[in-house]
């Protein structure tokens, strides 16, 4: 793939200097124009000639290429994947899946993968239509209503990398983005372990009670607390996260206070509506317990 | 024939003609003025809006561009951006790129085919109207914050989402609709003129470049923009009635509107792209002093590309999760376009080569586009390798892409037409000194803004996104795109000064300033009567190899010198050796076609806001003032059989049948209906494919009332050919007997192809299936109420002996348009009828 594109840049570069070249040449006053039969053997061989052996070698490399950058896996014949991930406005819903394919755990906004191995995706939308991409990890595939794509991708090296939904997909398209953590492969099953096991209620402060007190569980779930809320992104583990609403802020207890109050002034036309009529201080506790869910 | 042979006038005799003909082509003053008709009129007026929209989006992807020049910028909020992205693609692709030609078109093609007029001028008219009314329509949309705010492409369910879209949607969908139509009408008139209207003698391997590839491009219009009418009406019964063609949760699939859209997107590049060639087709033969080298490479790559487009559409939807077996052959395919897009620009090298070039503004410009324009096809090259698109897909890379393609393409080869053609307008040329300041700020401002989105893309920055994140490696190219956007800008900016700066005391310049070897030049912009006397053409170039041509012209020794009759004349040829067989008459100012497109505009509009009455009463006014321009303009029973044109030739002042212009017009414009309708088919065999049971369990129209309705269709289509028989055979009772009958039997046609579905219940807002037949089933409905018109009115023709065994068009034309509508029956009720048996 990268072959490909070192070839095209460099192979472009040449074919237009020279056709911009003889474009120049022929634009100057020359002492003598060309016989007819000469220029129509120009035409021959620069316009037909030429491109046909060109484009068909190129054609023949980029088609082989074709599977090995989407191999035909198992997985895209009959629908087996590791990772569903559903586009939204304007999030990601991701739901990890075990060896039989039924659900394990779900979280939001941000993968995590392990480095070596390829990982393949089930791919759907919720709403409208999305496109999932990583660029840093290879091509992109759309998610339609009603169809399920399926995407397989090999990281190769360890690293934070970032996700922007690639379809426009309304008023805040701009402002869909998830964050990719590839791990080794010790470190990825470790982490998976500790999200599938049972999980740890966690500690209970003001900030748990006035979460619930306020309604924030009809929409979201934490795992291992009664928030079971599907509307929006799961909240589990959330302050290990990167970032805050779909790659939009820092994830600082900060940026969370600003959302909760008004998320509208930060992501317009997101379906969260605006907690501003709440206390400073309660809006202060939420976010501090959800910081602390690690 | 040699000159001897040419009569001569005597001053006298010649003042007289020039009188009358000045009299009956004269363009009226005052208000009136707006009702001309005439072809320079309506090719400057089209153009002038074109290029005002042009200007208008270009303000529009200025503000883009000032939002994106720094992260997280706020100077316009995401909705807005949304709406002035949208609205910049829309504008730019259905308001300026595809009606410039069409106004470039009629301007240009009468006189350089040598004849008067295009064979329908006030459809040019109507055309026009249509298109500014709608123009106006779509563009205002954004100064109330109503703008269509979904991309250009309009994909479901975001666009279908009422919430979200607002009426934006439906006036994009209404607006351009209405705007198809002006540029299906455009079509039909040029592929007619092209075809009909020729200078006689020049056969059709004597016709200029430029008339070639609007033949072309005219041709593709057909094909391509009705997949789109019938992606909006699909879309537009969605958004206005909850028929769910898109809705995946009730069996539709937003996938089919990809698939029309772009069936209709990619040919519209070339639609975009080809005349802007046929102009350097002009252009690069007059600077190189000599005739094109390779004329019958360049019109087959023409053809080629033209043939190719419609079968590359797919490479828009690489990432849509299509099996990869189909994107390999659409990749092929992609990439087979560049062989004849290569062929095209090398004929220019090897004319350039093999003459002797004088390079002038234009040519600055066509050679600046052309380097432009190869980074483009280039990048083309790549994006059309499906791995690489996976990556460059809905990026920056392919903004970049296709502004390269459309700039060095289309833009600055239509600049250059402007610096080329200017003369005919007011008989000034353009300045030099502005139009190399005009080149060097666009040409440097074009790739200071468009060179560096390569980069942004490639480094992940996804298209239509109103702000971005600081410190992800997009900032400094944002910046510096925006810096070149306002140096292009100036540049525009500098065109437009030299166009409109007044010029009263520059001297005139000569009549054909750049010694063109085409006979555009022989139009004076004093004289509206296009050329004097229609000449007889022997060569491509006749400026150039026809000596004395242009002074007989105009001493008004050929055909048509004279207009005793006091009608608008033009000569009919045939297609293929231009051999003249009528002596048309076409018709002359009047604000019929001005009356019918505003209450055909007022119908579009009525129905983006549901006001349902104000759409019928808009709809009837329409209905009226067709109906009266076709009954006092068309088909009238001339005073003599043969009438003498000039230079001892008789022919016929009416015809019909294929001899026709008439018959033409509906025979074409007939193919573009059949193509929205075979896309209506393809959508129902679409659902078909991709649904187990396509009908959901929901009940189908049965049998009986859809075998019932083909039945009388056929019957009815029968008893209109008897009609036409009967006709011809002067036995005019039993044919208005017959066309009773058959319009009895149509309208009993209308009922029974409409009880099957409504006998059975089939609900069109439960399932994709009920929806899919009503369509196909309306549809045929309307054709038959339409057919019912037109039999009422060969009725009323015949009644009142407008139409008689000689004088026969309107049957003609309307039996002409039976044979479509009994294909569209039989295949509508077979299909709804008996399909479901087959599942």
């Amino acid at each position: 793939m990268h072959h490909l594109f070192i070839v095209m840049v460099i192979g472009g570069a040449i074919i237009w200097a020279l056709t911009i070249g003889v474009l120049a040449y022929a634009g100057r006053t020359r002492p003598k124009p060309m016989s007819v039969r000469g220029a129509s053997r120009l035409i021959v061989w620069g316009g037909v000639a030429f491109p046909v052996i060109v484009l068909f070698l190129l054609l023949s490399y980029a088609v082989w290429l074709m599977p090995q950058v989407r191999p035909w896996l198992p997985g895209a014949m009959d629908g087996t994947a590791e990772i569903e991930v559903t586009g939204e406005q304007f999030w990601w819903r991701i739901l990890y899946l075990d060896q039989a394919g039924k659900p394990a755990f779900e979280t939001a906004n941000e993968l995590h993968l392990p480095v070596g191995r390829r990982t393949t995706f089930r791919l759907k939308a919720a709403d409208v239509i999305h496109s999932f991409w990583i660029p840093a990890l290879g091509g992109k595939m759309d998610m339609i209503p009603g169809r399920d794509n399926t995407l397989s991708l090999e990281p190769t090296k360890a690293g934070i990398y970032r996700g922007p939904c690639a379809e426009f997909c309304g008023t805040s398209h701009a402002l869909m983005a998830f964050s990719v953590v590839v791990m080794e492969e010790a470190d990825y099953l470790a982490w998976r372990a500790a999200r599938t096991q049972a999980p740890v209620a966690p500690q209970k402060t003001s900030g748990q009670e006035l979460f619930f007190r306020h309604g924030c569980a009809a929409c979201h779930a934490i795992a291992g607390t009664p928030a079971i809320g599907r509307i929006g992104p799961d909240l589990t583990a959330v302050g290990e996260r990167q970032t805050l609403a779909a790659g939009t802020l820092s994830n600082t207890p900060d940026s969370m206070i600003r959302f909760i109050r008004d998320p509208a002034s930060i992501k317009p036309g997101v379906k969260m509506p605006a907690f501003g009529m709440l206390p400073d201080g309660d809006i202060e506790a939420i976010s501090a317990w959800l910081g602390g869910l690690k | 024939m040699s000159a001897t042979d040419l009569p001569t006038f005597t001053d006298e005799e010649r003042a007289g003609q020039e009188e009358r003909l000045r009299k009956v082509w004269t363009t009226p003053s005052g208000w009136r003025y707006w009702t001309s008709v005439n072809n320079t009129e309506i090719g400057l007026w089209y153009g002038a809006a074109a290029f005002i929209f042009m200007l208008f989006a270009g303000l529009l992807g200025l503000m883009v561009r000032v939002q994106l020049a720094v992260p997280d910028n706020s100077f316009i909020s995401a909705d807005l951006f949304n709406q002035a992205f949208t609205l910049h693609g829309t504008i730019m692709m259905f308001l300026f790129a595809v009606p410039i030609f069409e106004a470039i078109a009629v301007y240009l093609l009468p006189s350089m085919l040598g004849t008067r007029e295009l064979p329908f001028p006030r459809l040019s008219a109507f055309g026009f109207w249509s298109f500014a009314i709608g123009g106006v329509f779509v563009c205002g949309s954004i100064f109330f914050n109503a703008a269509p705010n979904t991309g250009w492409f309009m994909y479901p369910p975001l666009a279908t989402d009422k919430e979200y879209s607002g009426i934006g949607a439906d006036i994009w969908l209404l607006g351009l609709s209405f705007i198809e139509v002006a540029s299906i009408a455009a079509a039909v008139e040029l592929i007619v003129g092209i075809m009909k209207c020729r200078a006689p003698g020049m056969r059709i391997n004597m016709m200029p470049l430029f008339a070639w590839y609007l033949l072309i491009v005219a041709g593709m219009i057909l094909f391509a923009f009705p997949p789109l009418i019938a992606g909006d009406i699909l879309f537009e019964m969605e958004r206005m009635f909850d028929w769910p063609f898109f809705d995946a949760a009730r069996g539709g699939d937003p996938l089919l509107w990809q698939h029309l859209f772009w069936i209709f997107g990619h040919p519209e590049v070339y639609i975009i792209f080809l005349p802007a060639i046929a102009i350097m087709a002009m252009v690069v033969p007059t600077f190189s002093q000599r005739p094109i080298v390779g004329y019958s490479w360049i019109v087959l790559a023409a053809v080629g590309t033209g043939f190719l487009s419609f079968g590359l559409w797919v490479h828009h939807m690489f990432a849509t999760g299509l099996p990869q077996m189909s994107l390999a052959f659409f990749s092929a395919a992609s990439e087979a376009v560049a062989i004849p897009t290569g062929v095209q620009i090398f004929v220019f090298i090897a004319t350039m080569l093999a003459g002797r070039v004088i390079f002038s503004v234009p040519m600055l410009f066509g050679a600046g586009g052309l380097a432009i324009f190869v980074i483009g096809g280039l990048t083309g090259v790549m994006v059309a390798l499906v791995p690489f698109d996976w990556q460059a897909h809905d990026t920056y890379f392919i903004v970049a892409h296709l502004h390269y393609v459309l700039i060095g393409g289309m833009l600055f080869p239509v600049v250059a037409g402007i610096y080329y053609y200017y003369p005919l307008l007011d008989g000034k040329k353009l300045s030099d000194r502005f139009g190399k300041v005009a080149f060097w700020l666009m040409f440097v401002g074009f790739n200071v803004a468009f060179f560096p989105m390569h980069f942004s893309g490639l480094r992940g920055m996804p298209r239509r996104v109103f702000t971005y994140p600081a410190g992800i490696g997009w900032d400094w190219f944002n910046m510096i795109s925006t810096i070149g956007a306002f140096v292009f800008a100036f540049g525009v900016g500098v065109v437009v000064i030299d166009v409109v700066r007044p010029k009263r005391k520059q001297p005139r310049c000569e009549q054909n300033p750049w010694n063109a070897g085409t006979l555009e030049f022989i139009s004076e912009p004093e004289e509206k009567w296009g050329v004097r006397s229609v000449p007889i053409i022997t060569s491509r170039y006749p400026a150039w190899d026809q000596p004395d041509l242009i002074a007989n012209m105009k001493a008004g020794r050929y055909y048509l010198p004279d207009s005793p009759m006091g009608e608008r004349e033009t000569l009919v040829t045939t297609v293929l050796d231009a051999r003249p067989v009528q002596c048309l008459r076409v018709g002359g100012t009047s604000i019929v076609t001005m009356v019918a497109a505003a209450a055909l505009g007022g119908v579009f509009i009525a129905l983006t806001f549901h006001w349902w009455w104000i759409t019928i009463a808009c709809a009837i006014v329409t209905l009226g003032a067709i109906l009266t321009w076709l009954w006092t303009g068309t088909a009238i029973i001339p005073e003599t059989q043969d009438y003498d044109v000039g230079l001892g030739l008789k022919l016929p002042v009416y015809a019909s049948g294929p001899d026709s212009v008439g018959w033409w017009a509906m025979f074409i414009t007939m193919v573009g209906d059949g193509t929205a309708y075979a896309s209506l088919i393809f959508g129902y065999f679409f659902y078909w494919t991709i649904h187990e049971d396509f009908t959901g369990g929901h009940a189908g129209p049965g049998a009986f009332w859809p075998m019932a309705a083909l039945v009388l269709f056929v019957l009815a289509w029968l008893l209109m050919l008897a009609a036409r028989s009967l006709n011809k055979a002067n036995r005019i009772r039993a044919t208005q007997g017959v066309l009773v009958l058959s319009t009895v039997l149509t309208v009993a046609g209308c009922g029974a192809g409409l009880a099957g579905p409504y006998l059975y219940s089939m609900d069109p807002t439960l399932f994709v299936y009920p929806a899919i037949v009503w369509v196909v089933a309306i549809w045929t409905v309307v054709h038959g109420a339409v057919a019912v018109i037109m039999q009422l009115y060969c009725l009323a023709r015949s009644l009142s002996g407008r139409m008689t065994a000689r004088y026969d068009m309107d049957l003609v034309n309307v039996v002409l348009y039976w044979h479509f509508m009994v294909i569209t029956a039989v295949t509508s009720f077979a299909v709804i009828g008996l399909f479901p048996l087959l599942r």
